[in-house]
């Protein structure tokens, strides 16, 4: 059957059973890989997507929960890379092995959304889903830090 | 409203199966680059290119090209190993770009481990820079009929002064096209580097932040079916039988497959299991659920963590066999102290677990697109499972969604290469994170028995260490029952104190599990054993820890190991150039012990704890300070890091690896275990394999980089092992109590 829902701005139909992870209808089916796979079990936020502006592991959630609704990923957060925490993790040069990143760019993202100038444990209670095996933390507190002020 | 896009998995495939598909095909086209492709690579606009070597190519568009061909997995060696080619070619930042290797002898060692990408080959990359560097000033001589000697290349561009004459490398192309690659040339002075030593900016920063980077797990093939593997529980264990039907009833899935057995030793072999094939990810795992499997769970069936783990202490209580003697380690002495060590198994964890596609070609040739640390190695495994020739096999290396060893081991691509060709498409294999953890590679479990004699002047006069875990060797050889000799190498034999009598023995272990090497190796519990153990002789004299160390490791001199009948091999390189230094090694702590102000007065109940070590090559010394908060937990507030890597590439890197140690050191300190019950591993996620997150991360990791014209020495890994002792002993000193097991976490302190 198929779910019909507004991705990253565009209108689609996807031809999925209804209770198929959005993970996987966004990366297996829309082609949309930025959004990561990290656990299967919304333990470490690398999935997080957008639904309706709050963010969500897409990991745990059946692809019906966005019937009708709108869904942003990592490709959809800017045109041009240009949203303003892309922007910071670009300057601190965040990412390591880059793959836990979009889940954490969408996470900081909606906070910034939430809280415009959020503090250290601001940031550290809204990013805590998020596992970076790398160990980025401290660049990503400071990343959200720039990026609240260049939008501000 | 605008037009409604209905996209359907087949219009999908075939959208990707065809040039100018738009987005999706943008997405999946650099991985499905032919080999022939890469091979070739025709430069973008270039109508024409010289290559004057394997790693470079460079167009008359003036782009030149360069091969990475090591893995990237977050160590940034896609920008590292440029910035060394583009310095010595003296090519313009803007104007390069890089291709990922594929898998292939010519590009010499690919095996992206052991912090080797930068201390093994920055000759090889300097002169892969130079000489082609040489060979545009050659084209330029030829081309303008003046002596080379007088040309200069700077700026992209060759330059004749006295004939006031430039030339960009882009017009030299054609010129150089059939003149003669030079084997070798002279490298630039140090003064003169233009991004050696420079913090450049990583070039994926702009894939990594929009989604656009291509890792294992992404490739999508026309045609391609999706895999979810059912393993033995119990590493060894085979298939007794299977009933398949359920599987093939579930919506979505297209065939079931029983793999082929595992071998002994294990080596880097499919291990067996009932594969289920699917048109897409969810639908393989769901029919994977409805598996009915019997198994024969093999071997070590029996293994229990619990029980080994006293078997394991017991064999190093015992005397084991000496392999360093310096001195008599038995004389009699005013006082003696004893510690026994403990560490898990660990998993190695990356955020995106093995995941490879492979595809069999009309000709019988097989293709691979996979997140591997060693492509070599993987086209060398697939060619074997195949029973192909090595020519036939190509190893596309996409990004690696983090390594830390686990992708050094190819069985994932096996398990791909044989799916593709049993079911006749394309297919995917992905691990679940429960796969990742339950059936990986585990870092080793140990223990270790310290002994140490101490004299009525608080000096050390005697130091017995026995060290015994399961083998990485067991992974490749049957029958093996204890250390072998490259695991002494790591934080052992090398041990760096100035002790008159000591004696390292090896105890004996066996392997129940699948044991791999993980980031740092055994250096991570041979670095917690002895800087634990060094730091309780501090409190025993009543020393200061940090001034007790510097004593440990006394006057700076050079070790060698086999002085004392050591068996050595110094991570492959000479100790003549990358000698056991105890002069930097103090350098280290001293320059530590400054930054974290070692000695200051601390607020109620935080403690300052310290360790230093050499590993890969490299000196890295931490301080950590911690304290215990109200609900018991430990909390570490601050760390400091000092790397002596010699000379470094890319300093804002090498910083990102000694933050990145930081936090992977914590959750081995804090989390990481790893157990087996009835030879199945218990955990399985990260609820129950749970690692450090940005609520317990530090409020800054400090790092300074020692300046030092010594050649590079590794950088991935040497921050780790420092890190869990630091910890520990910053826990002593904020509470008087002693931590000689890991993780913190069974200590109720996490």
């Amino acid at each position: 059957m198929a779910i019909e829902f507004e991705l990253n701005g565009e209108n689609v139909s996807l031809d999925v059973d209804p209770a198929m992870p959005l993970l996987w209808a966004i990366r297996d089916i829309a082609g949309l890989t930025g959004t990561k796979f990290g656990c299967g079990k919304a333990l470490c936020g690398a999935c997080t997507v957008h639904l309706n502006g709050q963010p969500m592991r897409s990991c745990s959630a059946p692809a019906s929960v966005a019937a009708g609704g709108k869904v942003t990923t990592i490709e959809g957060l800017s045109a041009a890379g240009d949203h303003p925490v892309q922007v910071a993790w670009r300057e601190l040069n965040v990412a390591q092995c880059g793959y836990c990143q979009s889940g954490q760019i969408m996470s900081a993202a909606a906070l910034l959304e939430q809280k415009p100038n959020p503090s250290d444990d601001d940031i550290d209670a809204a990013m805590s889903g998020n596992i970076c095996r790398c160990g980025t933390y401290t660049r990503i507190r400071k990343a959200i830090h720039r990026a609240a002020e260049d939008q501000s | 409203m605008s037009e409604l896009k209905k996209i359907s998995r087949r219009e999908f495939m075939q959208r990707t199966g065809q040039a100018g598909g738009g987005l999706v095909f943008a997405l999946t086209f650099a991985s499905a680059c032919s080999p022939a492709e890469q091979a070739i690579a025709p430069i973008a606009k270039a109508s024409a290119s010289v290559a004057p070597n394997v790693y470079v190519n460079i167009g008359n568009n003036g782009i030149v090209q360069i091969y990475c061909h090591r893995s990237e997995m977050g160590q940034g060696i896609r920008t590292s190993l440029p910035q060394v080619i583009a310095d010595e070619l003296e090519a313009d930042w803007d104007k390069i770009e890089v291709i990922q290797a594929v898998g292939h002898e010519k590009y010499g060692d690919q095996n992206t481990d052991g912090s080797t990408s930068i201390r093994r080959h920055f000759d090889l990359l300097r002169n892969a820079g130079a000489t082609a560097r040489d060979m545009m000033i050659a084209a330029a001589a030829s081309m303008w009929a003046v002596p080379a000697s007088e040309c200069v290349a700077r700026e992209h561009a060759v330059h004749h002064a006295a004939s006031d004459r430039s030339a960009g490398y882009g017009d030299l192309v054609d010129t150089a096209v059939g003149m003669p690659q030079p084997e070798s040339a002279e490298f630039k002075a140090r003064e003169n580097y233009r991004y050696i030593g420079k913090p450049m900016d990583t070039i994926d920063g702009m894939a990594f932040t929009t989604g656009g980077g291509m890792y294992g797990i992404d490739t999508a093939l026309p045609d391609m079916l999706y895999a979810s593997i059912e393993r033995c529980p119990a590493f060894g264990g085979s298939v007794v039988s299977f009933d398949g039907e359920a599987a093939r009833q579930v919506t979505g899935v297209v065939d079931v497959f029983k793999m082929p057995e595992p071998t002994v030793p294990a080596v880097f072999n499919i291990q067996g299991g009932v594969a289920v094939l699917a048109n897409n990810t969810w639908s393989a795992a769901e029919g994977r659920k409805a598996l009915s499997v019997e198994w024969d769970r093999g071997e070590n069936a029996d293994y229990q963590s619990e029980a080994y783990k006293e078997s394991l202490i017991a064999s190093a209580s015992a005397p084991g066999t000496a392999v360093l003697t310096r001195g008599d380690a038995d004389i009699e002495s005013s006082s003696t102290h004893e510690a026994i060590y403990y560490a898990p198994h660990l998993s190695q964890a990356p955020m995106e677990p093995p995941a490879a596609t492979a595809r069999i070609n009309e000709d019988g040739s097989c293709e691979v697109w996979a997140c591997t640390q060693d492509p070599q190695t993987a086209r060398n495994t697939v060619a074997a499972t195949l029973g192909l020739e090595k020519e036939q096999v190509t190893i596309n290396v996409t990004l690696l969604g983090g390594g830390f060893g686990r992708k050094s081991k190819p069985d994932f691509i096996a398990e791909a290469a044989w799916l593709a060709r049993a079911s006749g498409r394309p297919v995917k294999v992905t691990w679940s994170r429960e796969d990742d953890i339950r059936h990986g590679y585990l870092h080793s479990v140990s223990a270790q028995y310290f002994r140490a004699g101490v004299d009525d002047d608080g000096n050390t006069t005697s130091w017995l260490q026995r060290s015994s875990f399961p083998s990485i060797f067991s992974t490749f050889s049957p029958d093996v029952n204890g250390p072998s000799s490259f695991e002494l190498d790591l934080g052992l034999v090398d041990n760096p104190y100035d002790v008159p009598n000591m004696r390292i023995e090896t105890c004996d272990a066996k392997a129940h599990l699948r044991i791999g090497w993980l980031r740092s190796v055994c250096n991570v519990f041979h670095a917690f054993g002895s800087s634990g153990f060094v730091d309780e002789l501090a409190h025993a004299k009543g020393k200061d820890p940090k001034e007790h160390l510097l004593e440990m490791i006394g006057p700076a001199r050079k070790i060698d190991p086999a002085d004392d009948g050591g068996k050595y091999t110094n991570y492959g390189q000479e100790l003549a150039q990358h000698p056991i230094d105890t002069g930097r090694l103090s350098a280290v702590v001293e320059k530590v012990a400054e930054l974290a102000s070692w000695g200051r007065e601390l607020p109620d109940g935080h403690g300052l704890g310290i360790a230093v070590h050499r590993s890969f090559l490299a000196y890295v010394g931490v301080v950590a300070e911690v304290s215990v908060d109200e609900n018991g937990k430990l909390r570490v507030h601050e760390l400091w890091t000092v790397i002596d890597a010699g000379t470094v590439i890319n300093p804002d890197r090498v910083t990102a690896q000694m933050e990145g140690a930081g936090i992977f050191g914590m959750s081995l300190a804090l989390h990481g275990e790893i157990t087996a019950k009835d030879g199945a591993v218990v955990q399985g996620n990260f609820d129950t394999y749970p690692m450090t997150r940005i609520n317990e991360a530090p409020t800054e990791i400090h790092c300074h980089i020692m300046e030092s014209d010594a050649p590079p020495g590794g950088v991935g890994e040497p921050g780790v092992p420092p890190v869990a002792p630091a910890i520990v002993n910053a826990y002593f000193a904020a509470t008087g109590k002693r931590i000689r097991e890991l993780p913190l976490r069974r200590a109720g302190l996490a």
